[in-house]
């Protein structure tokens, strides 16, 4: 397998909650996720998954209880030891949440919104990153003509492409999703895996999921993350076929992981 | 098995009496608000047979003595310090709110809720006695002398600044429910396309929140419109259109203190004391009407 270029990567990352009792939940996780690549992490609940993925584009900040050490290198600069603007890192870490989430405002202003934010764009200009988003998050021929409707209004399929859609059109480089097809019945959630892997081509896309099967399906790297450690992070094929830990071995075969010191 | 059959019956028996307790209950409610648009009704058809509505409403002589019951005074004065106390009030309690809801952290969190608190559980009373000692004296000597108006320090101005801080507490608590109620997925959301903490607040929380905050706002307005212990301290008490916000005025509530205990033994006085309440009760129900419509469209606007 050829060495390709690391997107994001975490440095003895470590997030400890501290609201009622101290909680380690990432145990000094160092793991890179590779460009342009679709990386799922798996484990069971309650592993430090989402707490590894919201690390990634600090949206712990906004919740005094958690403390992050360590850090997070996105193309070599860091993104906790740094002077830079927190809203300029987190634009090029896009996030989308479990729950499908619009924003109050059209389809059209939740594609729009984090555009209008950053750029001044002519109003021709910010209807081409719009309909370039929506095509790109395979929903435009589904909204194109009621753009002005609530993005509210849409199915909870098609939510979550309207969230990849508002991600997309700031430009990031990568690409958080947490559980993104948990909420969704199958049919939806094929769709929005679909459009996942088209985007990967260009994204770096990095999956919280607990469907094994799903990473199986789109995945080209699974990360395993037990108890707030890294396990194994390695090629789909390998991961499920041939794995190097006898934890990994046993959580792909559905048995209750002895913790082996 | 027959042990099984009574014990079913039983519940089941417990089941149908309660739909009816809880039956009644919500009818009593309609049923009191009934009587009381009733009683108040009946009450005022002797000033309303002898006046026309539009005359009892548009006249500025408000002289029970003469029969003369103009309330044109209290109208305005009652808009007046609505008005002035909502919109001193309501900028005050919505800061406040995003501040409690989104920006402090414990340890001040915590303080400053539960002063604010506190603050809504100080009977209104209390406030006029504050206003009194401190309020009249800095409008009566200090604000009014600068707009170059002489002022005793009662009047709409000292009645609505207090009526301001009395409205505060109510609306920043339910707008500090309706933004924690926000789910976090949507500060992540907007987070992570590069929204500053407050461009979340000001396009996506606020809006999402509004529904809400609209809610708390019209309780406050409720509020403000119905106050009578406040006003009828600091208000000044004249029956009068107010010339300026510095001038003594009077307002729907405090015309029917100042006058209920007297005059009450004139029947067409006590009549006309009688409408002003019916009055106070229609532009309560319109409001609250109102605002329900707006609050439904809002929701449908700004669905998330």
């Amino acid at each position: 397998m050829t060495e390709t270029d690391t997107a994001i990567e975490t440095d003895d990352l470590r997030v400890t909650y501290t609201a009622d009792q101290s909680v380690e939940a990432l145990k000094g996780v160092s793991v890179g996720f590779a460009e342009n690549e679709l990386t799922t992490i798996i484990g069971p609940s309650g592993c430090g998954k989402t707490t590894l993925l919201k690390s990634l584009n600090r949206l712990h900040d906004i919740e005094p209880s958690a403390e992050v050490a360590g850090d997070v290198y996105v193309e070599g600069e860091p993104l906790y030891d740094t002077d830079r603007p927190v809203p300029e890192i987190r634009r090029k870490v896009g996030y989308v949440p479990q729950t499908p989430t619009p924003l109050p405002m059209s389809i059209y202003d939740n594609v729009a919104y984090g555009a209008k934010l950053h750029d001044d764009y002519s109003n021709a200009e910010l209807d081409d990153v719009v309909e370039t988003s929506l095509r790109k998050a395979n929903l435009w021929d589904e909204v194109n003509g009621r753009l002005d409707a609530p993005g509210a209004g849409l199915s909870a399929g098609q939510i979550q492409r309207l969230c990849l859609a508002r991600s997309l059109a700031v430009d990031p480089d990568v690409l958080l999703c947490d559980e993104v097809t948990s909420a969704l019945d199958p049919v939806s959630a094929k769709e929005v895996e679909d459009t996942l892997e088209t985007l990967k081509s260009e994204y770096s896309i990095v999956m919280v999921t607990h469907s094994m099967e799903q990473s199986q399906r789109i995945a080209d790297t699974v990360a395993f993350l037990y108890l707030g450690e890294l396990v194994e992070k390695t090629g789909v094929e390998t991961f499920f076929e041939d794995p190097d830990d006898e934890r990994t071995e046993r959580f792909v075969a559905g048995e209750t992981i002895v913790d082996t010191p | 098995m027959s042990n099984e059959s009574t014990r079913l019956r039983r519940r089941l028996a417990v089941e149908g009496a309660s739909s009816v307790w809880f039956r009644a209950a919500g009818y009593f409610a309609l049923l009191v608000f009934g009587v009381i648009g009733a009683t108040l009704v009946w009450k005022s058809l002797p000033v309303l047979t002898e006046y026309s509505l539009v005359e009892l409403l548009t006249s500025a002589t408000w002289d029970p003595a003469r029969n003369s019951f103009g309330f044109m005074p209290a109208i305005v004065g009652t808009l007046a310090v609505s008005g002035i106390s909502m919109a001193i009030g309501a900028p005050i309690a919505i800061l406040t709110a995003i501040y409690l809801a989104e920006y402090a952290t414990d340890p001040w969190k915590t303080v400053i809720s539960s002063f604010v608190d506190a603050l809504a559980a100080i009977p209104g009373v209390v406030f006029g006695l504050v206003g009194l000692i401190v309020v009249v004296p800095f409008v009566g000597d200090y604000l009014a002398p600068v707009f170059g108006v002489d002022s005793a320090g009662q009047g709409i101005l000292t009645a609505s600044l207090v009526m301001s801080i009395i409205v505060t507490p109510f609306i920043v608590s339910l707008t500090v429910e309706s933004l924690e109620a926000l789910p976090l997925e949507l500060r992540e959301a907007t987070l992570s396309v590069g929204a500053t903490e407050w461009e979340v607040t000001k396009h996506v929380l606020l809006r999402a929140a509004g529904p809400g905050i609209l809610s708390a706002l019209l309780l406050g307005f409720g509020r403000v419109f119905g106050a009578t212990i406040v006003p009828a301290m600091l208000i000044g008490s004249q029956t009068l259109v107010p010339e300026t916000v510095f001038s003594p005025g009077q307002t729907l509530t405090t015309i029917i203190v100042n006058d209920f205990g007297e005059l009450m033994s004139l029947p067409l006085t006590q009549s006309a004391l009688i409408f002003v309440g019916l009055l106070l009760l229609v532009v309560v129900w319109l409001f609250n009407f109102a605002a329900m419509l707006l609050r439904r469209r809002l929701e449908r606007r700004w669905q998330y």
